[in-house]
């Protein structure tokens, strides 16, 4: 299943005012066809073996990488406490931070919306007479949909992380905010390698995956030589220093930014933390959190350009600074969402992802992070299905890094999708009706012992039910297991009348 | 303009103007000291296995260490590892003083250019800054003595590292950097290394050598005589 780009920004007009974010506007949102798309990707048998290989490799590095490490939860407590505090100082870290950057002989582009971020990169680019930019991993990136808008501008990004790379070339968005080619089978790469890379010998081997790697390697390096301008995102800006920090382990972000003649990191405003040894305890949550590594790497400080006397690196280094929706965030019951660090654990450990992978959500962010986020950053309207496709089971909230709590923050969702009306009428009036039963306490036991009565009259000594009248979509994927005795209340009660 | 948006909208968010003078002062404290949170206590440990622990932690990390008793000693090991690999014995050096003051004629076929890295560079010398007992990371902060490109453009990295210069945890490399200074102190850009360049993009396995090094060697100097390991 492919999210498609939409061109042209008059797209976004028909999704009107209740778009108040202005976000990318160039980015087709599918969420509300979150049931159709998750039905598709159950059915693709592509996908289906790349998720099954993918997943339990995750889970265990992240698990061997915590039993490594006995104070990991210990951590996670600092971890969440570091991000409140940041949080709830955010205006006067973020006014230390820019001041810090710009001591460093940096420049910081303050946007409050993707439009304005996307319009200062171009306007760097376009300064700095830019023909190709090559980029970093970054998931605001995707999230303002900047490539278009350079390629609409006559100016070529190029993606260098290998799995970005194969995803630029499909014309597609990641599925994973850690590993974007989560999706894909070897076959695939090799498939499109030989399909874009026309220039060399159609009958070469990719006898492993080496040989892919190493093509990709030779490929990239022609474009990290030739660009004009690098892009990356930052997974932690710091304010003592006026520093952005990016984690990689392919190097391709480090080549992106000491190459080119200017650097330009894109970061929201969440991102700061306070200072150098705060970033340190969350570095120790990240990799361990992500890939099971005890340390990415390559974990890369940037602070301003290029000094004096150096022998590399930028002449310029930009920071666009991106809220987007985020401030809207804050003070409100969403506030602990903008402690995520994007480690992707959330969605490695999900059923619900792991059974329809990443594209099913619709837009950027995946998985329980994305169920949260996407909502609070394009409208309830838009991504109603998402608090909804989870089982409630809590696996995210019990791995998260800084411990948001994930399936709260999808029930509020649910709750102020219920307010406005926006939930579909047959679940409005079945829960009026559990209301209006639930109200009245001997209604309710009267009902509950009949439809006891009727489940066991249809079952008729069996111990569960294949399908069942009125709600055949709900026993098409599951049997619904017949009550064994009497209802709680009257077990309860004659529990009490024997004691 | 989009800052005060920004700023105004997060205030109104916490329901507060702008920080009051003594919370101000507050945070401003908070920055000064940059305090320390839990560190863990896996690098705690005596200089010996401190040391030992850092060579471990490479080795798990797919780099490899050769152990030296001294700095004369580099050119030859150097040489070494080229031939040990089979690889050319030409590279770039980092224009470092305690770089360019080792015995380079104890190994005459070694050729080397004291620069930047250029992109046909196959192999690059660097001076370790410092190194990171806790994960086997080294730290490799930018400066005209120590340029960037060494860390990323060759195939083959080799650090010329001090054992004195290993510390146990990241704190403690931070404290190395701000040496008494206050603000202002970073680099332009600090790298901390972990083994050589990798990615596990396709179908989750993993593969060394993505765009950066294929291969990171370190020359450690036993130049601390409490950092030995048990005769
Ligand atoms: S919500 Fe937590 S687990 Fe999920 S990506 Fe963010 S930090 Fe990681």
């Amino acid at each position: 299943m492919k999210v498609r780009r939409c061109r042209g920004a008059g797209f976004a007009l028909h999704w009107g005012p209740a778009f108040r974010l202005g976000v990318a506007a160039l980015v087709q949102i599918t969420s509300p066809a979150f049931k159709q798309n998750a039905a598709r990707a159950l059915a693709d048998a592509g996908l289906q073996k790349a998720l099954g290989k993918a997943k339990g490799a995750f889970l265990q590095r992240r698990a061997e990488a915590v039993a490594r490490l006995p104070e990991f939860e210990a951590l996670r407590d600092i971890g969440r406490d570091i991000k409140n505090h940041t949080l709830a100082n955010l205006d006067a870290y973020l006014e230390t931070y820019a001041a810090n950057v710009e001591r460093a002989g940096g420049t910081v582009h303050w946007c409050s919306t993707a439009e304005e971020a996307r319009a200062a990169v171009l306007g760097i680019c376009q300064r700095a007479g830019a023909r190709t930019v090559t980029k970093g991993k970054s998931m605001i990136s995707e999230e303002i949909a900047v490539n278009d808008h350079l390629e609409a501008h006559g100016i070529t990004p190029v993606e260098t992380d290998l799995g970005e790379y194969i995803i630029q070339l499909r014309r597609e968005h990641p599925s994973h905010i850690i590993a974007p080619a989560f999706h894909l089978n070897r076959e695939d790469w090799e498939a499109d390698f030989r399909r874009m890379h026309t220039d060399l010998d159609p009958n070469r081997v990719f006898a492993e995956r080496r040989d892919i790697l190493t093509e990709a390697r030779t490929k990239l390096r022609e474009r990290f030589l030739a660009a004009d301008v690098g892009i990356t995102g930052a997974n932690f800006l710091i304010a003592e220093t006026g520093s952005s920090v990016i984690v990689t382990n392919e190097g391709n972000g480090d080549l992106t930014q000491t190459l080119p003649r200017v650097h330009i990191a894109l970061a929201s405003i969440e991102k700061v933390v306070p200072t150098l040894e705060d970033a340190t305890s969350l570095l120790r949550l990240l990799a361990r959190s992500a890939t099971g590594q005890d340390f990415s790497v390559y974990t890369t400080f940037s602070t301003g350009a290029r000094r004096p006397a150096d022998l590399d690196g930028p002449e310029e280094y930009h920071v666009v600074l991106i809220d987007n929706g985020r401030s809207n965030m804050i003070g409100s019951e969403f506030q602990d969402m903008l402690r995520c660090i994007r480690c992707a654990a959330c969605m490695n450990h999900c059923p619900v992802y792991g059974a329809t992978g990443g594209h099913a959500y619709g837009w950027v962010y995946p998985g329980p992070m994305g169920s949260v986020l996407t909502p609070s950053l394009v409208g309830v309207d838009k991504a109603a299905h998402l608090p909804n496709a989870s089982t409630f089971c809590g696996k995210c909230e019990s791995v998260c890094p800084v411990k948001i709590p994930l399936p709260k923050l999808m029930r509020h969702w649910r709750e102020r999708e219920f307010e406005r009306h926006l939930t579909p009428s047959a679940v409005r009036s079945n829960l009026a009706l559990w209301a209006w039963f639930a109200k009245r306490p001997g209604m309710y036991r009267a009902a509950t012992r009949a439809a006891v009565g009727a489940l066991r009259l249809i079952a008729r000594g069996r111990g569960a039910l294949r399908s069942l009248p009125l709600a055949g979509g709900w026993t098409e994927g599951r049997d619904l297991p017949v009550p064994e005795g009497g209802t709680f209340m009257s077990r309860y009660a004659k529990q009490q009348r024997g004691r | 303009m989009s800052k005060d948006a920004i700023l105004g909208a997060i205030r109104r968010g916490l329901k507060r103007g702008p920080l009051p003078a003594d919370q101000r002062a507050m945070i401003d404290g908070r920055l000064a000291s940059h305090p320390r949170h839990l560190i863990p206590a896996r690098s705690r440990l005596p200089r010996p296995e401190q040391v030992a622990l850092f060579v471990a932690n490479v080795g798990k990390e797919f780099g490899t260490v050769a152990r030296v008793a001294d700095a004369d000693a580099v050119p030859t090991a150097i040489a070494a590892y080229l031939a040990q690999q089979n690889l050319a014995p030409r590279f770039v050096l980092a224009p470092h003083p305690d770089l360019a003051a080792l015995p380079w004629a104890s190994a005459p076929m070694l050729e080397f250019e004291a620069r930047r890295a250029q992109p046909d560079d196959l192999v690059a010398v660097q001076h370790g800054y410092a190194a990171i007992a806790e994960t086997g990371t080294l730290m490799l902060p930018s400066g005209p003595e120590r340029p960037t490109t060494l860390n990323i453009l060759a195939e083959t990295e080799i650090v010329v590292l001090r054992a004195s210069r290993i510390v146990g945890a990241y704190e403690e490399a931070w404290d190395l950097l701000r040496d008494g200074r206050t603000g202002g102190f970073m680099p332009r850009n600090v790298m901390l290394v972990t083994g050589p360049s990798r990615s596990a993009d396709i179908e989750q396995t993993l593969e060394l050598g993505a765009h950066g090094p294929r291969r990171l060697h370190v020359i450690l100097i036993d130049d601390d005589p409490a950092a030995l390991p048990a005769p």
